[in-house]
């Protein structure tokens, strides 16, 4: 026996309502990185080898900033959904599988965090 | 555990169950392209970091990307990222409904895989210092 009504126990257990949410901000994601990704490579062949002035110079336009910016958001917001996807395919039980997915979310989202606060330094300095 | 839990599952891809494809193996190292972009996110960071920290721990960062081996994940990095990129895009035309004929697939395949490969030595050509 339970104090929990029958109703209570299977309350929620059904759709999550927003099952093709993650599937499409990971479409959005990926389609927004095609573009930013090769800029990103078209600008590492060009810095790749500059010292810190140099750096510092190309960083401090405007455009490549926000361009910067927009790459990290989308690149670590794409990386915690394909990382949330292997772990509930592959951890068991249940409760580590949570674990990992938030641990990956939480450093993540401080990783992103910190190289846009970077850039941001190195663009206004 | 309950009779629901022990009906059969289909076994683990990876085995003595399956046949490996060029397919497959092409699907299961986009994820694996894809765990390996996100540790190599970590040198990003640590680049961006060390130049938002200032002149000297920017030059070691580049200091510790130039050595051997910085060059070697970079470069494996590189692939990666091609690797991912491209398959991505054929992902894309999949989600759009095209692609799909077997034929199809494995010409997508290869390009993915050729591409990739050629785009990274590419790369590496032109930033040779």
């Amino acid at each position: 026996m339970s104090i929990r009504t029958p109703l209570a126990h299977v309350r929620g257990l059904g759709t999550a309502k927003d099952g093709t949410h993650h599937w499409w901000v990971q479409r959005v994601t990926s389609v927004a990185l095609v573009p930013l990704v090769l800029w990103f490579i078209v600008s590492l062949l060009a810095v790749s080898h500059a010292d810190y002035e140099t750096f510092q110079h190309w960083l401090s336009n405007p455009v490549r900033a926000g361009l910067m910016v927009a790459l990290l958001v989308a690149m670590f917001y794409h990386a915690s959904l394909g990382m949330q996807v292997i772990y509930e395919d592959y951890v068991r039980p249940e409760g580590a599988k949570v674990v990992a997915v938030l641990v990956t979310q939480f450093v993540l989202f401080l990783l992103g965090v910190i190289s846009i606060v970077a850039v941001l330094k190195i663009a206004l300095a | 555990m309950s009779a629901a839990n022990k009906r059969p599952l289909s076994p683990f891809m990876i085995g003595p169950y399956y046949k490996p494809q060029m397919t497959s193996v092409l699907s299961i190292t986009h994820r694996a392209t894809g765990a390996g972009l996100v540790v190599g996110t970590l040198l990003l960071v640590y680049w961006l970091a060390a130049a938002a920290v200032g002149p000297k721990a920017y030059e070691h960062a580049q200091a510790v990307l130039g050595s051997m081996l910085g060059q070697l994940f970079l470069f494996l990095w590189t692939w990666a990222l091609f690797y991912h990129l491209a398959n991505g895009i054929r992902h894309l035309f999949w989600d759009a409904g095209y692609g799909f004929e077997l034929p199809d697939a494995t010409k997508s395949g290869w390009a993915v895989v050729w591409s990739s490969i050629i785009l990274t030595f590419l790369c590496w050509l032109i930033a040779a210092p």
